[in-house]
């Protein structure tokens, strides 16, 4: 069917201004990226791409991001689970408060978590002592990372739990299953999907953030920088060629765990509707 | 806007231990640190919480927040709006297409983001260049910082459109056609009061992301003090000041409308449900 077909109005007008809307915002400076980036040379390539600097930082980047999706999923499922099962007191207010990350400007977030976890910090002068470092370390980071990309797992989840009837639980419980072969066999097998795909956007995500974790990292070279903090320092200094290389690279391993999140997405529907 | 509600029930003696492990994370997570900020903003006494918040760099900050918001969400509103209309309601070629562009802003880095606009606009960019030959500065100014803004902030509006749209289909709007409305009032009668909640929402995410974007306007801004600086980009600064009251003052007004959104979303997810049950 073609769109003018419809009785409905406005499909030129909708279309024309939604397609110029979306080229000028987002296609024409994403395509300067993408020619600006194709026009670099072999060489230059290598030579970026060997610096051990940002070897380490790639490095720091994709574990970080890797542990954070990991603890997102679950602390994620651990608070979906709690908020679209149980009625307790504070349930409402839990509930609000899990897209506080989103809501919260990244600067802030990541000035706040720094002071929390700091030496002299509320929270970091417990973890002193036994030898805990958060603030300017690594761990830093994936604390930052974990913060800003809470919600995901949260919200994927949270319509599969509410739909995953209470029976077949009891009924394992009435048939003599523990409570870890119940999580285990029946709990979490419908969750899977929701929760890899929760993870992944949460991955993505913490692949790209800046503003929180440079506040809390301590931006130490080999050690404590992130992929976008090095593309930021390029671009100060002014060689956009190697923040192209960079920031291209970065958006291709984005766009490719984003792709495999929609072929895991068709995967499991095509398998729920069989 | 998620919209349904289902069988809680009354927690066993071990459903309260996980109860208690995930309300200690979001006390540590995300309740202390908001006391950490309130705290930290009025820890020297209320006179230099406002004299933090009357220095004109400061004022100038928040002027220029609310001026980027104040053109960013329009843009977004309106096209985001006659995206979702276009995507909702006709079957075309490249439909796909188009939802994918919809959602590349959530894949790109904030810095990424700031990076193409400076590569397009840069006195190097070839729209940049043209620009700059008619001196029109587009980076390190206002300008820039309001196109990254609407760039990082596009898919809000439709995104919260888009699924709410699905959902009701195009019945109703069909038969006022059928029965002669024409395309106004078509949209003020009958399309804009089914969306009207999640139209608003979207519009306060819009506002909260664009009051709060940090990364790519770092890289466009330029961040001049008192001229190009928003109060996000005024945090970083007073923090690498070592004025550690004035950044939590700055993270304070942030934080404000931050929760204001929490409650918004509350409220108008509440108005929806009524609505729909209607």
């Amino acid at each position: 069917m073609n769109g003018s077909h419809s009785v409905l109005p406005g499909f030129r007008l909708s279309l024309g201004l939604g397609v110029l809307y979306l080229s000028l915002i987002v296609l024409l400076p994403a395509t300067t990226l993408v020619l600006q980036a194709s026009q670099i040379r072999w060489s230059e390539l290598v030579f970026y791409f060997t610096d051990p600097r940002l070897l380490a930082a790639i490095r720091v980047t994709f574990l970080a991001a890797i542990c954070a999706s990991l603890s997102n999923a679950v602390l994620g499922l651990l608070l979906a689970w709690i908020i679209s099962r149980y009625e307790f007191p504070g349930r409402r207010f839990v509930d609000t408060l899990i897209d506080l990350p989103f809501a919260l400007p990244t600067a802030v977030a990541g000035l706040t978590l720094s002071a929390l976890f700091a030496k002299n910090g509320w929270i970091g002068q417990w973890l002193a002592p036994l030898g805990f470092e958060v603030s300017y370390s690594f761990v830093g980071i994936v604390l930052a990372m974990t913060f800003t990309s809470l919600p995901f797992v949260v919200r994927t989840l949270q319509p599969v739990i509410e739909d995953l009837a209470p029976e077949y639980e009891e009924a394992a419980e009435c048939l003599g299953a523990t409570r870890w072969q119940i999580f285990y066999r029946i709990i979490l097998p419908p969750l899977m999907p929701a929760l890899s795909i929760g993870s992944a956007l949460a991955l993505v995500r913490s692949l790209g953030e800046f503003g929180a974790v440079i506040f809390i990292a301590g931006n130490k070279p080999f050690e404590t920088e992130v992929v976008s903090l090095m593309i930021f320092t390029y671009i100060g200094e002014y060689a956009y060629e190697a923040a192209s290389a960079v920031a291209f690279f970065l958006l291709l391993t984005s766009l490719l765990i984003l792709l495999i999140v929609q072929l895991l997405q068709r995967r499991y529907r095509a398998r729920g509707a069989a | 806007m998620r919209i349904s509600h289902s069988h809680l029930r009354r927690p066993s003696k071990s459903a309260w231990l996980l109860i208690g492990t995930g309300l200690l994370c979001v006390l540590l997570l995300l309740v202390l640190p908001l006391i950490l900020i309130v705290v930290s903003a009025f820890s020297s006494g209320w006179k230099l919480f406002v004299s933090n918040l009357l220095d004109a760099d400061m004022l100038a900050a928040i002027r220029l927040t609310l001026w980027v918001a104040l053109l960013t969400v329009p843009v977004n509103l309106v096209f985001g709006t006659l995206t979702a209309w276009c995507v909702t309601r006709f079957e075309f070629f490249g439909k796909k297409l188009l939802l994918a562009l919809v959602d590349t802003p959530y894949a790109i880095s904030p810095v990424v983001a700031g990076l193409c606009y400076l590569l397009l606009y840069g006195n190097q960019g070839w729209l940049g260049s043209w620009l700059d030959a008619h001196g029109i500065q587009v980076m390190f100014a206002w300008p820039g910082i309001v196109l990254v803004t609407i760039f990082v902030t596009s898919p809000y509006v439709a995104r919260e459109l888009i699924p709410l749209m699905q959902v009701q289909g195009s019945q109703e709007e069909e038969v006022a056609v059928l029965l002669g409305a024409g395309g106004w009032t078509l949209f003020r009668r009958i399309t804009l009061p089914n969306i009207q909640w999640a139209l608003i929402y979207g519009t306060v995410l819009t506002t909260a992301r664009a009051v709060g974007e940090f990364g790519s306007v770092a890289v466009v801004s330029g961040s001049i003090r008192g001229q190009t600086n928003t109060l996000a980009l005024q945090v970083q600064l007073l923090q690498q000041d070592y004025n550690a009251v004035g950044a939590f003052t700055a993270s304070l007004l942030l934080a404000c409308i931050a929760l204001l959104t929490l409650f918004l979303k509350v409220l108008l997810e509440y108005r929806q449900r009524k609505a729909l049950k209607v």
